[in-house]
């Protein structure tokens, strides 16, 4: 039915690819992976959309059990805000430097980002160890489980975001700033800001709402 | 003595030889007929030697079109099982009258029906859809593969993995006995203790994350990798609908990975979100499940719809009538599907306002595909219409489904669907709108792709014979059930004591033998298409007079897809190359970048699913180690940064050679 | 034959993906900008809520839950380099898209649970969330 074969002035002669028709040469479709990730973000966001939603419906239901004002401890929950709010910038002052290619100092401020990291996620463990202590476990009341789920789910996303800088660290002292390696410590900069903004979220809702009477 | 008890229990979790359903004959006889199945299916693979070929042309193959019939033969397999299910249903249902109690019990009975619609829904009509999208996207966009091809193949294991698992429950234990969304509080611990539920989480959590991750694989490649010249309104409608689809994919299925999430906490760590104490909402899970669930029956509809208007443009020798319409529709349908899930439980309560709220956006959402339906009938009008069999599909498709709709439209009534919420009348209008809307054009969209995808058409005889079954028989299958529904009678009942019903139970299971007879002729059509193969070959790449850019290539296409990137000038690209004076290019090849096969994404896919199973039995060892050891692939994996090779220009010679002879002979 | 050529023309294809689309560059400037701007916006609803300077409760509530929406906005911004550039305008467009149904999904479901608890849930007394 299609016509194929039919030689047309143009390219009759040479047999080579009508310009109008075709891209001269390789064609190089621009590369996805930063649109990619950051599609999965805002697929993450709604994870944590239902898990906020849920604290929302569930999240006074203490069951006579301990509410937010009798666990919530707002000084340590301030320093754990501010542990990841500076790995935030430390991270930040990473990509300056992967900007400027220097390994070392690349190195270092992901290094800093991975201790305040790893600071906050000890922290959070402290908590919940102690509210666990107190008997405020999740199984305890609805609130205790949304409380459990939303934090332990960040926490979660904080401690894989750790592993993964580690793993980048290796990689990227191995191989240097190839475009490869700028492109993960561009989806883990995303990523870790990102975590950074569900942060604000959770010590809102739930730590400072929580206490409210 | 007590270390030893431990240690079992450590490493078996509840596994033992009494999840075996031995004394089920039903169950015995499938396992046996499956394990005979299985060792032939093994045997021949060893017999002509193609275990090499399988593993290294497509276990472990990134392309694109290779996993799309990957995927299809997954759906095709589980639609057998899927329609099994059916069958056995119609044939309790048909004689389930007053003394007799049929041959199922109701705990086996419940089964049946959640597996059926778990199933159909996620490992049928999904993989089914997602194959077509994976195959022909890429090509009609002018790209060689997609945006992230090992995704790509670790996305279609995921899915397989987690089809495995479900089919797993058949004979290692139960499935959910809950109905396909596995309300709590029956899906709790405290109602459903056994292994049945966790069955059903493990199995979707696996297949979800395969299927969100391919909804952002394809929305990167339609954004990123059109052709030059390929401006969004220059795109095929098909491909539209694909974007559209995969939107609604990564933002409907998180959803459901956080219900199901919570829901498997509340079983295995006793947390309280779905309980009726302690504080617990049971109604939250089917308010989230639902802001999920209307979304995805647009994700399984939008495709087919993309179909049509394809099948219908190249049917009727004529542009499509209304892209922008069409275009428009299809984002309206897209933003107003979150706006209307509610209408699924009327009935649970939450009153007047908020009922009247979704049964109005309800019926708006009926606007949308109306102008669709109008569209395709006015690029109809006055086309030199050519009934081929994916013409055929659409025709019935469009009385179908509109029939569907319009109960649809009944149902959004609030006070109707106080009368009517899970009666049979629902059961008959979802299947009038899955089978009139998705399966007529999953038939449509393979019977036209078929050829491109495998070099020949499909026999037109076994095909109309398939078609007539199905058609009638969805017919004789589902009116009656309007008709029950509307007499009051409710879903998910094994047996009944009124005999006034069962003379229309009885002609549903008539349709439902049409239909098997239908899938029979299906099957009997692949075969014999593929004996028939030389009389039916499509030599030009072009078998339809197509108008979009995958007609282009040959039939199959080169690895590569396309010699040169296409560069695009008008919508019906296709069609405008060839009045335009388009010459095939014969020389000037240039070497080809392509994506390495890999089989990380098996063997990751492959760790999660045992990851999955040792959960399920609560073997702890076994699921910590299996998922540490997914970790540490998944690691090693990002490892690997030699993931591409160019294909030298001498093999394109020679493959762009072939097919000059190939054209030339046809001629 | 042609090979060696096109390896040359392809050493380079590795630097193509590299900021084509006018993404925002890191600066320490707006690193700082960011920063300074996230710990007041943090402090003060601490400082709100730890010193009970509000008597109402829901103000309070609205008042941290406004520095809360700011606070993301100065996220977005100064660390996420968020704009309509980026991408050719489809991370603004996901962005946006991903609010919108979010929104839905919060105020849809607090709308709904409200009156299905309302209705179905006798002697139920946390009905803390007040909607029309």
């Amino acid at each position: 039915m299609s016509d194929t074969t039919v030689l047309s002035p143009a390219g009759a002669m040479t047999g080579h690819p009508d310009p109008r028709f075709h891209v001269q040469g390789e064609h190089h479709p621009e590369n996805g992976t930063l649109l990619g990730f950051w599609l999965y973000l805002m697929s993450d966001c709604l994870v944590f959309a239902c898990l906020f939603a849920i604290y929302a419906v569930v999240g006074r239901n203490f069951a006579a059990g301990p509410s937010g004002a009798d666990l919530f401890d707002l000084k340590l929950v301030a320093l754990n805000t501010a542990f990841l709010l500076l790995s935030s910038i430390t991270y930040g002052f990473a990509m300056i430097e992967m900007q400027r290619k220097r390994m070392r100092a690349t190195l270092v401020w992901l290094a800093i980002t991975g201790l305040f990291g790893a600071s906050f996620i000890a922290i959070e463990l402290y908590e919940f160890a102690h509210l666990i202590h107190e008997g405020a476990v999740p199984q305890r009341s609805a609130f205790l489980s949304s409380f459990f789920a939303l934090v332990g789910t960040h926490g979660l996303h904080v401690t894989f975001g750790l592993v993964w800088l580690v793993v980048l660290m290796v990689q990227v002292a191995q191989r240097g700033f190839i475009a490869e390696n700028r492109r993960r410590l561009m989806c883990l900069s995303m990523f870790w800001h990102f975590l950074d903004v569900v942060w604000i979220g959770v010590f809102t809702f739930v730590y400072l709402m929580g206490v409210l009477p | 003595m007590l270390d030893h008890l431990d240690l079992t229990k450590l490493v078996f979790g509840r596994l033992s030889w009494e999840a075996i359903p031995l004394h089920e004959p039903i169950l015995l006889f499938t396992f046996i007929a499956v394990l005979l199945g299985g060792v032939a299916l093994l045997g021949a693979i060893t017999y002509f030697r193609v275990w090499g070929t399988l593993w290294r042309d497509w276990i472990t193959s990134i392309d694109h079109k290779k996993i799309g019939i990957m995927y299809i033969i997954l759906g095709l397999v589980m639609l057998l099982r899927g329609f099994s299910d059916a069958i056995m249903m119609r044939a309790q249902q048909a004689f389930a009258f007053g003394d007799n109690a049929g041959f199922l019990p109701p705990h086996h009975y419940d089964q049946i029906f959640t597996a059926h619609g778990v199933i159909m829904i996620f490992f049928v009509a999904m993989p089914l859809v997602t194959g077509l999208m994976n195959f022909v996207v890429p090509l009609q966009i002018g790209a060689r593969d997609v945006a992230f091809p090992f995704l790509n193949n670790f996305s279609f294991w995921m899915t397989t993995f987690g089809a495995g698992l479900v089919m797993a429950s058949l004979f290692v234990g139960e499935f959910a006995r809950t109905g396909w969304l596995a309300y709590p509080p029956l899906s709790g611990l405290e109602f459903s203790p056994d292994v049945g539920v966790d069955y059903y989480i493990w199995s979707l959590q696996i297949a979800g994350v395969g299927t969100l991750l391919s909804g952002i694989n394809l929305i990167a490649t339609i954004v990123k990798m059109r052709a030059p010249g390929m401006t969004l309104m220059k795109m095929p409608v098909f491909t539209w609908t694909a974007l559209a689809t995969n939107i609604l994919i990564v933002a409907a299925f998180p959803v459901l990975t956080a219900v199901l999430a919570l829901l498997s906490l509340d079983r295995y760590v006793g947390t309280n979100f779905f309980t009726n104490d302690f504080g617990g909402n049971a109604m939250m899970y089917v308010n989230l499940i639902w802001i999920w669930g209307h979304p995805e029956v647009y994700i399984l509809i939008l495709p087919l719809f993309g179909v049509f208007s394809e099948v219908v443009a190249t049917f009727s020798g004529k542009r499509l009538f209304g892209y922008a319409s069409m275009v428009y529709a299809t984002l309206v349908i897209t933003i107003l599907s979150y706006l209307v899930w509610l209408h699924h439980f009327f009935t649970m309560g939450s009153g007047a306002s908020v009922n009247s709220f979704f049964g109005i956006t309800t019926m708006i959402i009926s606007i949308p595909t109306g102008a669709k339906i109008f569209n395709w009938l006015f690029t109809m009008y006055k086309g030199r219409i050519r009934f081929e069999l994916p013409m055929m599909w659409t025709i019935a498709f469009m009385i179908t489904f509109v029939i569907g709709g319009m109960t649809g439209v009944l149902l959004a009534v609030p006070p109707a669907d106080f009368v009517l919420h899970n009666s049979l009348f629902l059961i008959a209008h979802f299947h009038n709108v899955i089978i009139g809307g998705v399966l007529f054009g999953l038939m449509a969209g393979i019977t036209y792709w078929y050829p491109k995808a495998f070099g020949y058409k499909l026999d037109p005889f076994w095909g109309k014979c398939s078609f007539w079954f199905w058609v009638v028989g969805f017919y004789f299958a589902f009116m009656p059930l309007y008709v029950l529904g509307l007499m009051g009678v409710t879903r998910r009942v094994s047996h009944f004591e009124d005999s006034s019903y069962q003379i229309w139970f009885q002609i549903a299971a008539f349709g439902a033998v049409l239909i098997a007879l239908g899938i029979g002729s299906f099957l009997i059509q692949l075969f014999v298409s593929f004996l028939r193969r030389d009389s039916l070959r499509d030599e030009t790449g072009d078998p339809w007079n197509g108008r979009t850019l995958e007609w282009s290539t040959s039939s199959p296409p080169p690895a590569y897809n396309f010699a040169f990137t296409p560069r695009v000038h008008d919508n019906d690209a296709w069609t405008y190359m060839k009045t335009h004076g388009y010459v095939r290019p014969l020389a000037g090849f240039i070497p080809i970048h392509m994506p390495k096969n890999t089989g990380a994404g098996f063997i990751i896919a492959a760790l999660s699913a045992a990851c999955g199973f040792a959960l399920i039995w609560q073997m702890w060892l076994a699921a910590g180690l299996s998922f540490a050891a997914m970790l540490i692939a998944i690691i090693v994996h990002t490892f690997n940064y030699k993931r591409d090779y160019h294909i030298p220009t001498d093999e394109v010679v020679r493959t762009e050679g072939a097919r000059t002879r190939l054209l030339a002979g046809h001629v | 034959m042609s090979t060696h050529n096109d390896h040359a023309a392809h050493g380079g294809h590795d630097d193509h993906d590299h900021e084509h689309d006018g993404a925002a560059h890191a600066t320490f400037k707006g690193y700082m900008t960011g920063f300074i701007l996230s710990v007041i916006l943090t402090a003060i609803p601490f400082w709100l809520v730890m010193g009970n300077v509000f008597d109402k409760s829901s103000t309070t509530a609205f008042v941290i839950l406004a520095f809360a929406a700011v606070q993301i906005v100065v996220h977005m911004i100064y660390f996420l380099h968020m704009n309509a550039r980026s991408e050719h305008g489809w991370t603004m467009l996901a962005l946006i898209f991903t609010v919108v149904i979010v929104v839905i999904t919060l105020s849809g479901s607090l709308w709904v649970m409200y009156h299905l608890n309302h209705n179905m849930v006798p002697g139920l007394m946390h009905e803390t969330h007040k909607m029309p």
